[in-house]
Parts: C-alpha cells; structure tokens; sequence
C-alpha cells in the first residue's frame, strides 16, 4: 500500500510512503541509503483495509475538520465516502490506477478530476490531487543520499535526501526523516525544481495497531499558503478486510 | 485699425486664405484629436469601472494585496451592513458586491459523466433583481447572441468561445465545479440561458456571469462577498474626489493590520489603470505641443511668403513715415486676426466632427481580437468644455510666433534705399 488512495486517509497514506505496516525490525541499522528507500517502499501494506479518518483544515478563518470512510485495495484503488460536515456528507471519491472521479450527491454528476485541477487543493486542504495520485514508488524515481541524522518524536531517525532522477515528478527532491528500527517516515519537506521549500509533514503521533507501526496523526502544511496545515488523523483502521469489488466502481459513487 | 485691418484681411484674400486654412485644419485636428483622447480616457475609465474595478472597490486588506488570485477565502463578510454604511457614508455614490471566482465547467454527456471541461473566471453581479444597473455596466444587454439573459436562479451565461469548445448551446445544463470560501469542493448544476460576446478574446474564453446569489449558494458565501464596487452618481469619475473618499474611508483603519479588515482602492489603484490614465496626460501635451511647433513653422512660412509679396506696401509706409514697430505692430494684430477668424473656423469642423464621432464612435473590434486587457470595442470622440477652447491655444501662438519671427525682416529694411527700391 503505497500513496495513492483517495482524500484524508488515502491523502494521509500518500504523504509517507511507509505510512502503514513497519513492523519494527532489528538488526537493520547501516542500511545504503538506496536500500533504506526501497525497505520504506516494501513496508508499503499491498492488502486491502478500510479506515475512517479526519482531516482539520487549518485555514485562514478558522479550522474545518472532514471526516471520511476509506475502502482501499492495494494502490491502485480506493474509494472514500465523505461524512460530516454535513455540506461535504454524501460527496464520494473514486480513483482507480491513475484516474479519479468525485461524485456529490447535490449535483448527481460523476465528474473526472483530470488536466491542471490535479494541482488544486484537495477540499481547501494543504494537499492536492496531485499529491494523492502519484503511487510509484519512491526507489523507482528518487536516486537516495545520506543528508545527517536527527531525532524525531524521541526516536532516532537517519535523513535521506532524495533527488528525481525522472522528469514528470511535482517534487524534485524530498527530505525525509526515517525512523530506520520501523522504517518509517517520520517528517518530509518537499522542494521544488528551483529548490524551494513547497511542503512539509510532521508526524505527530505513531501507534502500533494489528502488530504494525502507523503514522495516526500528521500535519501537512503548504508553505506557500496562509494557515496553519492540514492535519491528518487515522480514527480507526481494519487490516485484510473484505471488500467487494463492486465498491471500486464509477455504479457506487451514485449509490 | 482693427476694422481697417479686418478689410484689408477681407479684401485681399491672397494673403488670407493660405493663413486661414492652415489655422483651421490645424485647429481641426486639435480639437478632433482632444475630443477623441477624452473620449478614450472617459470610456476606458467607464468601461474598467462597469465590468471590473467601480470608481472605487471595497475589499479585505488580505484580498486587496492579491487581486488577480481571486481569494476568496479573504472575501468581506458582513456585507448587508457594510454596503449600508456605505451609502450612508458617501451618499453620491452607488455600491452594490460582485463575487467573482476562477472554477471549471464540467459539461456531462447521457450517461452523465464527464464530456468536456473548461475553465472559467466567473463574474456574479445582482442580475436577477429588476431594474438592477449590473447588466447594463457588464454590458450584458447587447452581448448575449444566443438565448437570453437569465431569469431565474440557476440560469448563467457563457462566452462566445467557450460556449463552442463545450458545444454548450442555450438551454443545456453544465455543472460548475469551484471552491467554497472556505476552500471546501463546490459544485453546483446550472442551466446555459444565454451565451454572450463579450468581444474581448479572454473573456470570451473563460467568461461566466450568474446572479450574486447563486454564487453565494454554490461558493458558500451568505452575506459575503469578494469586492463592494462603487460609483459616482453626482456626477462623472473625477480622480480627487474618488480618491478623498478612498482617503477618508481608509483613514479609519489605516493602523489596522487585520488581513480582513475592509480597505477602499481607487480606480487608479487596481489594474494598473494608473499608467494608463497618466499617458492621456502625456499625449495630450505633446499633441499639443506638435501641432504648435508645426503650425508655427507653416505659419512663419506663410508670414515670409506674405512679407514677399507685401515687399512694395510695406516700404511705401514705412517712406510715407510709418514706424518700423508700427508696421510690425499691425502684422502681428493682423495674424491674430487671422488666428482668431481660423481658430473659430477649425473650432466649428473640430467640434462637428467630434460630436459625429460622440455619437456614432469607431469601431475598433478588430484591434480586439486577441486583446488580453479590458477595451471597449468602441471608442467615441467626447466633447468637453476643453473641446471648445483648445484650439486657440495652437490656432493664436502659431500664428503669432509664425508672424513675429517673419516680422523681423521689417527691421532690416533700409529707410535710405526705400525710394530706391521702390523705383525699380
């Protein structure tokens, strides 16, 4: 399970490419750099689970929280129902490889979300479409170099720095902190080509469900933008659910 | 002597005409040209003000800073009250808030999914309430060419182009897909009433217009409103009056660093429309000055083409004892005589023509066509008080300092040789 999904948790998970399943291993310190990343990219959980989750928007009026019903089927399908408040309550996300669709009950239209509306913000939040859509894995197009060592949420954490080595990436390199005992991603800047400073998560908070270490609460924040970031919590989280594949179909967005 | 002069004028039209004709023509295009930058500055002022900035905008000092962004989520609330206050505040003006919003139009196909989308910059004036002044200043009333204007809630209107990439025709329905204001999906169905040329190419493009309260339904902005525009309504655009009562309604709030708190820009203050209202200036003054230098020039020439011929007459008075500086003194009333009877002349044909063109103007369309700025497609001569005296300003110096400067030859002429000369 990788970043992909849909809004709030799909959004949460595809912040971190280790986000879920780091089962904490020993005996790992020393890793390359390279093989660091493709350990995060193989802690990606390729099993299905269905999660609620919230996402507060910290913004320039105030705070807006939206909480949400993930279905999430390896990564390339997810379908997310969006709960409260009541004016987002019904409105329905669809994304299957590397399409997308939102369906909102008050227009009854199952509208493709393709073109430049992938870089607009997902519901006002820090995050885009974008940034939810792109489910490569890092080892395929980041090249990974050392950039030091710090300590985040008490845990000891190596700093990779990641620089593309393809083109059609929205961020050309990333500094992510890796918890590397749980191989998880613990903090994130993101830069652009001109290496400005687009982006950041924090991970605030990190707990071990179903015997696998996840990330349950993060704040993302776009520095370009006024506010205060997004901030991103797993309410509850269901590992190798069942789901029916009628779920990820264009028929239940309507439903 | 003036009305001896005058006859001589009168009489001896060789020595008239060619002045006379210079003067006018020159006095003409003054005039004309005059009439016709006022025009421009008078409909370029109009036709930003209508569609896009007012004589004054109100909005929070965080949108004020970032116009062209369009952030809404910086829109003023409260704004039955503050539009109430306004009025009461500056009573020789009309305010009314617009809303407008960058989205796209999604257009579905039977089995209601995506067809085709564009992208839009929508407008959302007071458009439905009767006898509202929104659709004549966004120019609504001429420009819808297919369909109508809206009626009913739920009805907007499309550009021209716009309309032909979506193959939107009036009556199909569109689905609006925007941002609420507090930067949450918006989206919203609406019905095409009517699809309008707007005849500027960008708006044509991407332009949408729907009623205010629509928008605030879909945009979820009750009471909101990105910008308050305001209008003179005592009287026309004059820059110190908008800009005291720009003065004095930021004058309040100046120590405030709120991003919310509401602040008063002029017309000149947004759109660079500054630059632009300052080059009238420029080019009125240097048309001016143009047409002085070159009428002074022609002027000078005709004065030494009329000293020429003159040669005879003006030594027998100066051998009948005439003083050089009379003779000289009387050239130079002559050519303001001739400057004032041109001047008036010119002035006549200037101001017919300018009120021609004041009411039938010049298409300027096709200039237009791929035009990124907000022009009217017409531009119409404006006669002013300015109009009516202009024209003497190049008509009298021309002549004046033409004469003058062929006048000299007066003062060269040797009293001892005057019998001389005048016997061969």
């Amino acid at each position: 399970m990788k970043r992909a999904l849909i809004p709030l948790t799909a959004l949460f998970f595809s912040l971190c490419p280790a986000l879920v399943l780091a089962a904490e291993a020993s005996g790992q310190a020393g890793l390359s750099p390279e093989a660091l990343l493709r350990k995060i990219d193989d802690n990606a959980v390729p099993g299905s689970k269905i999660m609620v989750s919230s996402m507060t928007i910290h913004g320039r009026r105030g705070e807006r929280t939206i909480k949400s019903k993930s279905w999430i089927e390896g990564e390339d399908k997810a379908f997310t129902e969006y709960l409260d408040p009541p004016r987002e309550k019904g409105t329905k996300m669809l994304k299957l490889a590397n399409q997308l669709w939102t369906y909102t009950p008050s227009t009854d239209r199952i509208i493709g979300i393709s073109g430049n509306v992938l870089r607009q913000s997902v519901m006002g939040s820090d995050l885009s479409y974008e940034d939810m859509m792109d489910n490569r894995k890092w080892s395929d197009i980041y090249a990974a170099a050392d950039d030091g060592a710090e300590t985040v949420l008490d845990r000891p954490c190596r700093i990779l720095k990641l620089t593309a080595t393809v083109e059609d990436v929205a961020y050309a390199v990333r500094r992510v902190w890796v918890d590397e005992a749980r191989s998880l991603v613990l903090k994130e800047e993101r830069y652009g080509k001109s290496g400005r400073l687009l982006k950041t998560l924090d991970v605030g908070e990190v707990k071990q469900i179903e015997n696998r270490w996840i990330q349950t609460r993060a704040v993302v924040r776009d520095v370009l933008k006024e506010g205060n970031g997004t901030e991103f919590v797993i309410e509850s989280v269901e590992f190798n659910a069942k789901i029916p594949e009628a779920v990820f179909s264009k028929a239940a967005l309507r439903k | 002597m003036i009305r001896f002069l005058f006859k001589g004028l009168i009489r001896d039209r060789s020595r008239t005409l060619l002045p006379l004709l210079t003067v006018a023509i020159g006095v003409l295009l003054t005039v004309f040209l005059q009439s016709y930058i006022a025009g421009a500055e008078y409909q370029i002022v109009e036709f930003n003000a209508d569609l896009l900035t007012g004589h004054v905008k109100v909005m929070t000092k965080g949108y004020a800073a970032e116009p062209d962004q369009i952030p809404n989520d910086l829109a003023l609330t409260g704004v039955d009250k503050l539009v109430a206050d306004l009025k009461t505040e500056f009573p020789g003006m009309t305010w009314t808030p617009r809303i407008r919003f960058a989205g796209l139009l999604d257009v579905p196909d039977e089995n209601g999914e995506t067809e085709a989308q564009g992208a839009v910059v929508g407008t959302a004036a007071d458009i439905l309430t009767p006898g509202s002044a929104e659709i004549r200043r966004l120019g609504l009333e001429n420009t819808v060419g297919k369909g109508r204007l809206p009626q009913k809630p739920g009805e907007i209107l499309i550009g021209e182009v716009l309309a032909e990439r979506l193959r939107l025709e009036p009556g199909e329905t569109a689905t609006l897909i925007g941002s609420t204001m507090n930067g949450a999906m918006a989206t919203a169905n609406y019905t095409v009433s009517g699809i309008v040329r707007f005849g500027v190419r960008a708006l044509d493009r991407t332009g949408l217009v729907m009623d205010l309260g629509d928008a605030r339904a879909v945009l979820d902005m009750p009471d909101a409103a990105g910008e308050i525009l305001g209008w003179r309504t005592d009287g026309p655009y004059e820059r110190k009056y908008i800009e005291s009562a720009a003065a004095r309604f930021n004058g309040r709030i100046a120590a405030t660093a709120d991003e919310f708190t509401p602040v008063m820009k002029t017309l000149r203050d947004q759109s660079d429309l500054a630059v632009m209202l300052d080059q009238f200036g420029t080019v009125r003054g240097a048309i001016l000055a143009i047409f002085i230098l070159a009428m002074s020039l022609v002027m000078w020439n005709a004065g030494l083409i009329g000293s020429l011929r003159r040669y005879g007459e003006i030594g027998v008075r100066l051998a009948l004892g005439e003083p050089k500086g009379g003779v000289y003194r009387s050239m130079l009333l002559e050519a303001v005589m001739v400057g004032i009877l041109g001047t008036i002349a010119g002035t006549v044909l200037g101001l017919a023509l300018s009120y021609y063109l004041q009411a039938h103007g010049i298409n300027i369309s096709g200039l237009m066509k791929n035009a990124a700025v907000m022009l009217p497609s017409h531009l119409n001569c404006r006669v002013t008080p300015a109009s009516y005296v202009i024209g003497f300003i190049p008509g009298l110096l021309s002549t004046f300092i033409g004469t003058a400067i062929a006048g000299r030859g007066i003062y060269k002429r040797s009293t001892a040789s005057l019998f001389k000369e005048l016997e061969t």
